[in-house]
């Protein structure tokens, strides 16, 4: 059902109709809104769903451990400092294949403290296991929870699904709420194959030696390496039952164009309204959506930008003393494999805005430099 | 996902620990024990042991377990008559 209505409540009604079992939150700006939602949503009576308040965001995901190990299907949400908290835990929710799916909305790292949106806080975990989504407004983030739990509990692999704070999750727009009923038709039941249960004990978890890690390692590094396949079938499936297109990567903007403007997130959003307005002067200019950090969609990539001259990466965070996270992806992707010129821009962090002005100016900007990596703040 | 990664309990004492001994094992003179178990009450690990049998005084001596000993030679800092060596290991 088309509602208007903010980005969180979206989110909330969204993970309603998927039909949880435990949820497990703590509060943090700018994601609030949205366990405070699912918090009304049970108190009025109108969710069944286990909801666990813990004192932390570490708790919160350690309890959807215990409760993703019995077979239940499990939700959390997120942010900056809070995600931080949780870090040991995700590592373990990974490694124990456990199919839980977490919303972080998307906040900068302290310090210095500051609760507006760049994106610095979800990649840190980028090495940790999980499959990491990104929406570009709030119906595709809410589409990719869809997606997610789907994926997670066919790959036995968690997801985040990512959007960017206040941006998106303080934001009113359209949005089009999938039917619980539906939901159903593309996401049947989870069964977990094996589950913590008082009549079988089993040991989840379990301490392995150096004799029998490694190969367990490599199987979560093969099997998420293979997730983009079936993500990619999900999302045709997802195409079929729902009517809207999601994709790993997505290009907009002039087909002979030989400069391309990478991104993640809402601030595609503004790229896409900068490419249409120098597209109309007859600049050769495109713009490319990547929907998937991880698995990375490297050769999706490669097919579809490899052959520019000029490949301009913007990224709301950065490896620091390094470069930014998606630019150095992109880099090692293209290695001996394109002759783009590829330069990274660092670029509304901590809640800067990014202009369509901002976005002209640094393509020009990144034609003429010799740096890898540019901050461009006004 | 293949490899299994839930366990049965009771299934630890399967995995051979002993392996992650760095250098040194315990070996416990028969002839010299006498029986009164310090080792067995101070090893972490509770891998000496009783065996039921007489030495030639009729002492009830003891024996260790390499399945699963670290080596840390507690045992024998705890035996009042220095019955067990710490041996070198060549792997």
């Amino acid at each position: 059902m088309k509602k208007i209505l903010e980005g969180s409540r979206a989110i909330a009604e969204t993970v309603r109709n998927i039909g949880i079992d435990v949820i497990s939150a703590y509060p943090i700006t700018p994601q609030t809104h949205i366990v405070e939602d699912l918090a009304k949503l049970k108190a009025d009576g109108e969710a069944d769903y286990e909801y666990i308040r813990t004192e932390s965001e570490f708790a919160a995901m350690s309890v959807l451990i215990g409760a993703a190990a019995t077979g239940a299907r499990t939700y959390t949400a997120t942010s900056s400092q809070g995600l931080l908290l949780m870090t040991e835990v995700l590592f373990n929710a990974a490694g124990m294949r456990l199919p839980i799916v977490m919303t972080d909305a998307n906040r900068a790292i302290s310090g210095p403290i500051n609760i507006w949106n760049d994106q610095q806080d979800a990649v840190t975990m980028r090495d940790a296991g999980w499959i990491m989504l990104y929406g570009e407004d709030n119906q595709e983030t809410c589409d990719l929870h869809i997606l997610a739990y789907k994926i997670a509990e066919k790959c036995l692999i968690p997801v985040v699904v990512n959007l960017d704070g206040f941006v998106l999750t303080h934001t009113v727009e359209q949005v089009d709420i999938a039917e619980a009923k539906l939901i159903k038709k593309y996401l049947p039941a989870f069964k977990a194959t094996e589950k913590l249960d008082v009549k079988n004990p089993l040991t989840f978890g379990a301490f392995v030696t150096p004799g029998q890690y490694m190969e367990i390692r490599q199987e979560l590094h093969d099997d998420l390496r293979a997730s983009k396949k079936v993500m990619a079938r999900e999302m045709l499936d997802f195409k079929k039952i729902f009517g809207r297109k999601l994709s790993l990567v997505e290009y907009y903007g002039a087909k002979d164009a030989d400069t391309v403007v990478v991104a993640m997130g809402s601030v595609l959003g503004t790229i896409k309204e900068a490419v249409d307005e120098l597209n109309k002067v007859g600049k050769k200019v495109g713009v490319v959506k990547i929907s998937s950090l991880r698995p990375f969609p490297a050769e999706e990539l490669l097919k579809l930008i490899g052959s520019k001259k000029q490949i301009l990466v913007i990224d709301k965070s950065v490896s620091l003393g390094e470069e930014g996270i998606l630019s150095g992806e992109i880099r090692r992707s293209f290695y001996g494999q394109s002759k783009a010129k590829i330069v990274g821009a660092i670029m509304g962090l901590g809640g800067r805005d990014i202009t369509k002005e901002m976005i002209k100016q640094t393509i020009v900007t990144a034609k003429k430099t010799n740096e890898q990596t540019i901050f461009v703040g006004k | 996902m293949k490899i299994l990664l839930t366990a049965k309990p009771g299934t630890t004492s399967l995995v051979k620990t002993g392996n992650w001994r760095e250098s040194h094992y315990p070996e416990i003179d028969h002839e010299k024990c006498i029986g009164c178990g310090q080792c067995e009450l101070a090893c972490p690990e509770g891998i000496c042991f009783k065996t039921g049998e007489q030495n030639s005084k009729g002492k009830f001596f003891y024996e260790k377990d390499l399945d699963y000993c670290k080596g840390c030679g507690i045992c024998a800092e705890v035996c009042p008559v220095k019955a067990i060596t710490m041996r070198e290991e060549k792997k």
